[in-house]
C-alpha cells in the first residue's frame, strides 16, 4: 500500500530562529495529536470506553484479541471523526481500515487496525486565535493499545524488572490527527493543540483531558537556514505530556537540530524522546530500525462510505467552533477587548450567557467584565442571562455601586432571588443625596487636618487624600456610598 | 517481479515474525519459498494495471455497531488463563524498547 | 454400528418424536468412538460425561413438551478451530494446548439452540493448513475408509468423524478447500457455503477473507439443514451477508429439470488430475443432463491463476492473524529474559514447520518493496477469477469439477515438497478467491476403490441449485 504524501510549509508572520555557527535557522514542526474519542464503547467492540476503572475489567474477547473474535466498526466514532472533519472544514472520503503489523505486548492482536492509505477526513484547517492558520493534513481513525505499568528499577521501561500489562484502554477509538509542518513557534505550537482541543471539546468529539490522556501530541521538528526553502531532516518527539513540555520540547530540538548542522553534522531521522525533569530529548530508534510495518487492508472489516445525508445531518447538527465564537463574542462588545479575555469567555463555554445578556438589553463591557472576572468560579455559568442583565440595569442606572453589583452577583450563583432582593437583603439601598451630603461633611469635621492639606495641597496630595476621604466615607456607610458621588462631593465642598 | 529470495531475505523475514529458524531450516525455507514464489510467476508476470484489486469477495460496506455497551469477560477467568498475571495485569518480562 | 450411520434428519425426527432418546443417540455415537477412534483419531476431546449430560438435557425439554429444535438431539462434531466456551480448543498447534475459550463461536451457538449435542472436537492441519491432517501437533487421522490412507485436510478430523459414524454431522472450516477435499477422500458431503454466509465469529482465523464455515454429512439433505440452521447474518461479523436466507432444505428434492450445467473444462486438464476422476466428473455430467439438466463445458480461463493467488493472500493474511499468539496473553509461553525473546521462544517452539513457513511466506509477501508484486498482484487475479466466473455465470447455473484431483493418497506421499501438497486444491481454490459456494458430493470410485468426489459450484448465496445438483448426483451415484 502506498503512503501518504509529502507536506509543504507556509508562512507565518512569526517564525522561531535559532542561531547556531554564524547561521539563523528557522522551526518548521507539524503535529500529530491522537485524540481519544468520546464513545461509550471501544471502536471495535461493545467493551466500555472508560478511564480509571479496575486494570483489565473493560476488556471482552474482541479487546484481548482472542482467537476468533471480529472487529465490527463503532458507528459513533465515524459520525464523530465526521464531526470534527466538518468542525475543521475538511473532506469527508470515503475510508479502508487496514492493518499496521508490529509485535508489542500492549497490543493484545500484535497488529493495530488503523486507516493508512484511505483516511477518513483529509485537508481542513485550524485557525488560532492569533490568526494564524495551521493545515490539516488528514485524520484517521485507529484503536487505541494497553498500558504497561513497568515493575522494579525506577518504574521507567529501561531498567524495570518486568511489565504489568492493562488492557483496558486497549480498542479505545482514536482519531489521530496530522497538521502540515505549518508551525513556525514552539507558542503556535502550544496555541494549535488548546485550539485543537477546544474544537474537539465543542464537537463533542473528545473530552480533551491530555492528564488522562486523552489527547496525545506528538511533535515533528526540523530547522532549516532562514531563507531556503527545501525542509530539513525532521525528528518525531514523542512523550509530550503537557502544553508545557510541548513547547519546550520543540525549542530544545530545534537548537539541538541547528547546533548539528553548524557543527557540521547531519540530523538522523529519528523517533527521539522528551524527558521533563532533565528537558532534553534523546533518541528512540532511527528510522533504519523502524519496523516494516506490512499494511494491508483489514479483511475482517468492508469500506465506510459514508451517506452524504448524513453527512450533511451531522453537519447541521454541529454548534459553532471556538474561533467562531470568538469572533461572535469580539463583535458584540463594541470595545476592543484582549484576545485572551475572549478566548477565556469562549474556552469556558460562557460566550452565550454573554451574547444573551447582551441581547436582553446589558452593558456589553460590563457584561464582559463581570463574565470574564466575576462569574469564573463554579456554578458561574449558571446565571441566567436575563438575571445578569437586571444585575447590570441596577448597576448602570446608579442603584448599585461596582463594588455591591460585584457582591450582589457573588450571591446570584447558585440562587435564584432576583438582583434587587439580594441588594435589599445585603442593605445595599441606594443613598440619598442629603443623606451622602451629610456623611461627608461629618467626615471632613472629624479630619481637620487632612481636609486642609486636601484643599490646599498639590494634585498629587490630592490624590493620595481622595482615596482616604472615600475610605472613610465608604467605612461609615458600610460601602453603600458610591465612591465616584463621594469623589464629587468632595470636590465641590473643597471650592475646586 | 521481484528478485528470487535468498537466505539473507528469509532470515530477516524470520526476524519480522518473531521466529528463530537454524542454518538448516533458512536453507530448506529459502529453497521452499523459492519454489513456491517461482510458481507464483505466472501470476507476478501477467498485466493487471488496469484491474482492481479484490480486497473482499462481498460487495457490502458501511457496516456499523450501535455504540451499546455489551458484556465484558470475568478478570479472573480471563487472568486464569495467562500464562503470568499478577495485581489484575498480564506479567510479561522485561520490555526492551518502547512502543513504535 | 448400525444407529451409529443414521441421517441427523432421522435422529432429529426420532427424538422429537420420543422414538428414541437422545441420550441412546450420544451413547451408540460415543461408542462408536470409543471403538474405532483409537485408530482413527479423528477427535482431539471428548468429554463423554458431558456428551451425555447435554444429550439429557435435550431428553428433558422432550419431556417437558418442548420441542429442542431441527437437530434435537443430533451429535456434531466440531473442527477444533471453532471456539467451545469452556472447552480446549487447539487448533491442532502446541501454541494453544491447554487453552479454553470463554466464548462459544456463533455457529456452536446456533447448533446448541438448534438442540444438537456436541461430540467432541476434531483433528486438523495446524491452524487448517494442509490438505492432509498430516500436520496436526496431535498426530494425523486416519481416513476410515482405507486407515493407511490420509484423510484429507484441513479438516480431516471433521470428515473422518461424519465417514466413520462418530457423528452424523461435523463442522469444518474451508479456506482453499479444507471442508471439500477431505469430503471428497472420505466419501462423505462437503459444503463450502458463500463467503459471508455462515458467521466466522468463533472460527479462529486462517486467511480472514477466504475462511468459511461449512459442513460435512452423509446426505446431501443433512448438509441443507446443517445450513439451514448456522447460516444467516451475524452482527459480531462484519463481513456476514445480510441477505435473509432460502429454506435450503425444502429445495434439496426439487430436481435438476432446465438447469443449466457447465463442465469446467479447464479443471478436467489441470496437470495431475486422475483420469477416473475426470471420468467420474463426465458420468456425474450425464447423469444430470439423464436428470432433465442442459448440460455444456465451460470454459473459466483465470482459474489456471487461482493456485498462485491463493498462495500469496492465505499466507499474507495468517501472518498477520497469527501474530497474536505471543506468549502474553493464552496459550503457550516458553520463558525468556526479555519479551522480544520470550515472543521469539514461545512461536519457535509452538508452531510446527507448515504454519513457520506460511507464515514467513505470508510475511514476506507483505514486506515492504514485495506488497505490489505478491499480495497487490494476487487481489488484482481475485478480481480476474471472479470476473471470469461471473460470466461463465450468465450461460450456466452450475459449474461442475473434480474436488480433489486424486482419491485418497498414502501417508507421506506428499510430505516432502510442500508445493505438491499445494496441488491437491487446485480444483477448490477458485471458489474461495472469489466467494462463491461449492459443494462436494461422493460420486462413484477410482482404480483403488476409493471415493470420487464431485464439486459442483455455483454463483453467491445460490446453494438451494448446488444442494438439488447434488441431491441429484447422490441418487444417481454408482
Amino acid at each position: 500500500m502506498t503512503a501518504p504524501t509529502a507536506p509543504t510549509t507556509i508562512d507565518s508572520d512569526e517564525v522561531f530562529t535559532v542561531e547556531a555557527g554564524g547561521t539563523t535557522f528557522e522551526l518548521v514542526c507539524g503535529l500529530e495529536v491522537h485524540a481519544e474519542l468520546a464513545t461509550a464503547t471501544k471502536m471495535f467492540s461493545g467493551a466500555p470506553n472508560r478511564f480509571g476503572d479496575e486494570p483489565n475489567t473493560n476488556v471482552d474477547p474482541v479487546t484481548l484479541g482472542l482467537p476468533g473474535t471480529l472487529p465490527v466498526v463503532n458507528e459513533r466514532a465515524i459520525e464523530l471523526a465526521i464531526r470534527f472533519g466538518l468542525a475543521v472544514g475538511a473532506e469527508i472520503r470515503p475510508s479502508v481500515f487496514a492493518r499496521k503489523n508490529y509485535f508489542y505486548p500492549d497490543m493484545p492482536k500484535d497488529f493495530q487496525i488503523s486507516q493508512y492509505d484511505q483516511p477518513i477526513v483529509v485537508d481542513g484547517s485550524i485557525e488560532l486565535p492569533g490568526g494564524h492558520v495551521v493545515g490539516l493534513e488528514r485524520a484517521h481513525l485507529e484503536e487505541d493499545t494497553g498500558k504497561s505499568t513497568h515493575v522494579g528499577g525506577d518504574g521507567r521501561i529501561t531498567g524495570a524488572e518486568y511489565s504489568l500489562v492493562d488492557y483496558n484502554r486497549a480498542g479505545v477509538p482514536l482519531l489521530e490527527i496530522v497538521s502540515r509542518p505549518h508551525v513556525r513557534t514552539p507558542e503556535q505550537a502550544r496555541q494549535y493543540v488548546a485550539e485543537l482541543r477546544a474544537v474537539l471539546v465543542a464537537a463533542g468529539v473528545s473530552d480533551g483531558k491530555m492528564e488522562e490522556g486523552s489527547l496525545r501530541v506528538d511533535a515533528n521538528v526540523s530547522v532549516r537556514p532562514v531563507g531556503t526553502d527545501a525542509l530539513g531532516t525532521r525528528c518525531e518527539i514523542k512523550n509530550l505530556n503537557s502544553l508545557r513540555s510541548l513547547g519546550r520540547a520543540i525549542e530544545y530540538e530545534a537548537r539541538r537540530q541547528a547546533d548539528l548542522i553548524a557543527a557540521g553534522e547531519r540530523v538522523e531521522q529519528q523517533t527521539r524522546h522528551w524527558d521533563e525533569d532533565s528537558g532534553r530529548t534523546s533518541k528512540m530508534r532511527s528510522k533504519e530500525e523502524a519496523d516494516d510495518y506490512r499494511y494491508f487492508p483489514e479483511p475482517d472489516l468492508l469500506p465506510v462510505t459514508p451517506d452524504p445525508a448524513w453527512i450533511d445531518a451531522i453537519g447541521a447538527a454541529l454548534p459553532p467552533m471556538p474561533a467562531a465564537r470568538r469572533q461572535a463574542v469580539a463583535d458584540a462588545a463594541g470595545v476592543v477587548l484582549p484576545d485572551e479575555t475572549v478566548a477565556l469567555i469562549v474556552e469556558r463555554g460562557q460566550d452565550s450567557q454573554a451574547l444573551d445578556a447582551i441581547t436582553a438589553g446589558a452593558d456589553a463591557a460590563r457584561v464582559l467584565v463581570h463574565v470574564s472576572q466575576n462569574l469564573a468560579g463554579e456554578g458561574g455559568a449558571s446565571v441566567a442571562p436575563d438575571r445578569l442583565a437586571a444585575l447590570i440595569a441596577l448597576e448602570t442606572s446608579g442603584a448599585l455601586t461596582a463594588t455591591q453589583a460585584k457582591a450582589v452577583l457573588a450571591e446570584m450563583v447558585g440562587s435564584d432571588a432576583t438582583p434587587e432582593e439580594i441588594a435589599a437583603a445585603k442593605g445595599f439601598e441606594a443613598m440619598d443625596t442629603g443623606a451622602l451630603e451629610a456623611m461627608v461633611d461629618e467626615v471632613i469635621a472629624a479630619h481637620p487636618d487632612e481636609w486642609e492639606t486636601f484643599r490646599t495641597g498639590d494634585d498629587k496630595a490630592r490624590g493620595k487624600l481622595t482615596g482616604f476621604f472615600v475610605g472613610q466615607v465608604m467605612r461609615a456607610s458600610r460601602g453603600q456610598a458610591d465612591g465616584k458621588a463621594v469623589t464629587d462631593l468632595l470636590r465641590r465642598r473643597s471650592g475646586a | 517481479m521481484a528478485e528470487r529470495i535468498t537466505r539473507d531475505d528469509v532470515a530477516k523475514v524470520a526476524q519480522l515474525a518473531r521466529l528463530a529458524l537454524s542454518d538448516d531450516e533458512l536453507d530448506t525455507f529459502t529453497g521452499q519459498l523459492a519454489a513456491v514464489l517461482e510458481h507464483a510467476e505466472d501470476v507476478a508476470a501477467l498485466d493487471l494495471a488496469d484491474v482492481a484489486p479484490t480486497a473482499h469477495p462481498l460487495q457490502l460496506g458501511n457496516v456499523l455497531r450501535p455504540d451499546v455497551v455489551g458484556p465484558t469477560l470475568d478478570r479472573d477467568e480471563v487472568l486464569a488463563a495467562a500464562p503470568s498475571a499478577e495485581d489484575g495485569r498480564f506479567r510479561v518480562p522485561t520490555i526492551l524498547g518502547e512502543a513504535p | 454400528m448400525g444407529e451409529s450411520f443414521i441421517s441427523a434428519r432421522e435422529v432429529a425426527a426420532g427424538v422429537r418424536a420420543g422414538e428414541w432418546t437422545a441420550r441412546h443417540v450420544a451413547d451408540e455415537h460415543l461408542a462408536a468412538v470409543a471403538e474405532r477412534d483409537g485408530e482413527i483419531h479423528a477427535f482431539l476431546h471428548v468429554d463423554p460425561d458431558a456428551v451425555r449430560a447435554a444429550a439429557d438435557r435435550i431428553d428433558a425439554a422432550v419431556a417437558a413438551g418442548d420441542d429442542p429444535g431441527p437437530l434435537a438431539g443430533v451429535p456434531v462434531a466440531l473442527k477444533d478451530n471453532l471456539c467451545t466456551r469452556g472447552v480446549p480448543t487447539t487448533c491442532a498447534s502446541r501454541i494453544l494446548e491447554g487453552w479454553r475459550p470463554p466464548y462459544d463461536a456463533t455457529v456452536v451457538e446456533r447448533l446448541v439452540a438448534a438442540g444438537a449435542v456436541v461430540v467432541g472436537k476434531t483433528n486438523l492441519d495446524e491452524f487448517a493448513m494442509g490438505s492432509s491432517t498430516e500436520n496436526s501437533a496431535f498426530g494425523p487421522t486416519r481416513n476410515p475408509l482405507d486407515p493407511s490412507r490420509v484423510p484429507g485436510g484441513s479438516s480431516g478430523g471433521s470428515a473422518a468423524a461424519v465417514a466413520a459414524g462418530f457423528a452424523p454431522l461435523a463442522l469444518g472450516s474451508d479456506t482453499g478447500g479444507s471442508i471439500r477435499q477431505p469430503a471428497a477422500l472420505c466419501g462423505v458431503v462437503g459444503l463450502k457455503p458463500t463467503y459471508g454466509r455462515v458467521s466466522r465469529h468463533g472460527l479462529v482465523a486462517f486467511a480472514s477473507s477466504l475462511d468459511q464455515i461449512g459442513p460435512f454429512t452423509r446426505s446431501v439433505a443433512d448438509a441443507a439443514l446443517a445450513l439451514d440452521v448456522i447460516g444467516g447474518h451475524d452482527p459480531l461479523d462484519a463481513t456476514s451477508s445480510p441477505s435473509p436466507q432460502p429454506d435450503h432444505l425444502a429445495a434439496v428434492d426439487s430436481g435438476v429439470d432446465g438447469l443449466r450445467v457447465g463442465v469446467l473444462s479447464e479443471m478436467l486438464d489441470m496437470d495431475g488430475v486422475a483420469p477416473e476422476v475426470v471420468a467420474r466428473v463426465r458420468e456425474a455430467a450425464e447423469a444430470l443432463a439423464a436428470a432433465g439438466a442442459e448440460v455444456v463445458e465451460v470454459s473459466v480461463p483465470a482459474v489456471i491463476y487461482g493456485l498462485s493467488a491463493y498462495y500469496l493472500i492465505a499466507p499474507a493474511e495468517a501472518s498477520s492473524n497469527l501474530a497474536r499468539f505471543d506468549g502474553v496473553r493464552y496459550g503457550l509461553r516458553v520463558d525468556a529474559p526479555t519479551t522480544n525473546e520470550m515472543m521469539v521462544a514461545t512461536r519457535t517452539r509452538g508452531f510446527g514447520p507448515e504454519v513457520k513457513r506460511r507464515i514467513m511466506l505470508g510475511t514476506y509477501a507483505l514486506s515492504a518493496g514485495y506488497y505490489d508484486a505478491f499480495y497487490g498482484q494476487a487481489q488484482r487475479v481475485r478480481t480476474l477469477i471472479a470476473r471470469d466466473f461471473a460470466a461463465a455465470y450468465e450461460r450456466v447455473d452450475v459449474l461442475l469439477s473434480p474436488t480433489s484431483p486424486t482419491t485418497a493418497f498414502a501417508f507421506g506421499d506428499k510430505t516432502a515438497d510442500p508445493l505438491t501438497m499445494y496441488l491437491n486444491d487446485v480444483c477448490t481454490i477458485p471458489s474461495n478467491l472469489s466467494g462463491d459456494p461449492a459443494i462436494s458430493v461422493p460420486f462413484g470410485t477410482g482404480g483403488d476403490d476409493l471415493p470420487v468426489g464431485v464439486q459442483v459450484m455455483g454463483p453467491a448465496l445460490a446453494e438451494t441449485d448446488l444442494l438439488r445438483t447434488a441431491a441429484v448426483l447422490e441418487g444417481a451415484a454408482p
